[in-house]
């Protein structure tokens, strides 16, 4: 599997741990910080901080808390911020299920995974049963 | 302890009031280090070394009120524990007159000290908390006015990131403030946030629902371009919700549907 953004000159990799719905906000901040750096238009910078929003609070809620590493990555095109979501939760028994838009099996509305991967230019979920969840998001400037 | 007992404990007063020097006054600090001193003969006497023990109650109790006090004055963990870890300064300096039993009776209540130290910088600490986390809900509180715009209209400017704790705030807020003021209309601007996820939307759907079953209209306004695009990649609906761009265009539209709702009543719009 590919990993989007790797093969790519590294920045040094910043990590935000996920226990408390404070962190989410950190991580919201974290992801933010990261898009001014690389240069991200306001409108970039805004979905990608709501897609960290969305993946943080999923790792809290679902995955019982993790972590986000997140870097600004370059390649020709030009550069961009890859974020990292990851869990030692439950994993994810359905992956098309919780990509579909609307069904969650809270009570929440079912958009943030989903919602999270029309958000960003690169989305990759990998999740195993039992074993936990990573998702890795790439937002690139155009 | 007991026989050089006024020495030590000016010994160990003079190293706490040069760090605290002028911000506690020598004679606040004269009657809490005496009082502590006293507690720890005390307890040195009836009940051994175990500081968690009963013997150690009053001595635990006045740490806990000392640190209390530091924490509130503003002062350091560091300018905390040096109330009681000065207490070893003192001990050395009659150390240096001493036979080697003293050297074994400094080497025990040293250990004493440390661990009525750190029971003093944990109690610190658990302070600092409760007046951190109180600060914190006195800002939600402050961060979240609700404002009588017009006759029959409320406000509410949301500024800020966020979390669910303050939307939850701000939405109960906005609902009460509507049966207090028997206001008819509520604006939500949200010019100031970040960012609108699917949790802030999931409030502020919920409030907008509820106002309604209150016979109340929500309007939100302040949803700036990269809002409105972000809010759309998520698909996120907001239905027959009214959104308007700005505060005013919001305020307009409020007081157009309250001016309808008069003339309906036989009521002149000049009234409202
Ligand atoms: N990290 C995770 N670990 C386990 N399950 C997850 C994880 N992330 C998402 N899920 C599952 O995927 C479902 C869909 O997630 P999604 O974020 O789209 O919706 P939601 O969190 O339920 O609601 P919303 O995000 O719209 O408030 C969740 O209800 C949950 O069952
Ligand atoms: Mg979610």
């Amino acid at each position: 599997m590919t990993v989007p953004g790797r093969d790519t000159t590294a920045d040094t990799v910043r990590t935000q741990p996920i226990v408390t719905s404070d962190d989410v906000v950190r991580a919201r901040q974290l992801a933010r910080t990261l898009a001014v750096e690389c240069g991200l238009s306001l409108v970039e910078q805004t979905k990608l901080v709501t897609a960290a929003s969305e993946l943080a609070r999923n790792t809290l809620v679902y995955g019982g808390g993790g972590r986000m590493d997140g870097e600004v990555v370059s390649r020709t095109a030009g550069r961009g911020v890859r974020l990292n979501f990851t869990d030692h939760g439950p994993g994810i028994p359905d992956t098309d299920l919780a990509l579909r838009d609307g069904w969650s099996s809270g009570t929440g509305m079912g958009l943030g995974l989903s919602g999270a991967r029309r958000l960003v230019d690169d989305f990759v979920l990998r999740t195993e049963v039992g074993e936990g969840t990573a998702v890795t998001v790439v937002k690139w400037t155009h | 302890m007991t026989g050089r007992r006024e020495e030590l404990a000016a010994g160990w007063i003079e190293v706490v009031s040069r760090t605290l020097a002028t911000r506690v006054s020598r004679a606040e600090l004269d009657r809490e280090l005496h009082e502590l001193y006293s507690a720890i003969v005390e307890a040195l006497g009836s009940g051994g070394l175990d500081t968690g023990a009963e013997a150690w109650t009053e001595v635990r109790a006045l740490l806990v009120e000392l640190s209390r006090n530091r924490a509130r004055q503003g002062f350091s963990p560091a300018e905390t524990a040096v109330s009681v870890f000065a207490l070893k300064a003192g001990l050395e300096r009659q150390l240096d007159q001493g036979s080697p039993g003293d050297v074994a009776a400094y080497l025990t209540l040293s250990r004493l000290t440390d661990a009525l130290g750190m029971f003093t910088v944990d109690s610190y600490t658990t302070t600092r908390e409760q007046i951190i986390s109180s600060q914190a809900e006195e800002l939600l509180e402050l961060s979240t006015p609700v404002v009588k715009l017009w006759d029959g209209v409320i406000g509410v400017p949301l500024v800020g990131t966020l979390d669910s704790a303050r939307t939850q705030v701000v939405m109960e807020k906005l609902l009460q403030a509507l049966v207090d003021t028997g206001s008819a209309k509520a604006i939500i601007d949200i010019t100031g946030v970040p960012a609108v996820d699917t949790e802030v939307a999931q409030h502020l759907l919920k409030t907008v629902v509820a106002a309604r079953l209150m016979g109340a209209e929500c309007i939100v306004s302040g949803i700036r371009p990269q809002i409105a695009q972000t809010i759309v990649a998520l698909g996120i609906e907001f239905g027959d919700i009214v959104t308007k761009a700005t505060l005013a265009d919001a305020l307009r539209h409020a007081l157009r549907g309250l001016s309808d709702a008069d003339s309906v009543r036989g009521r002149g719009a000049s009234q409202a």
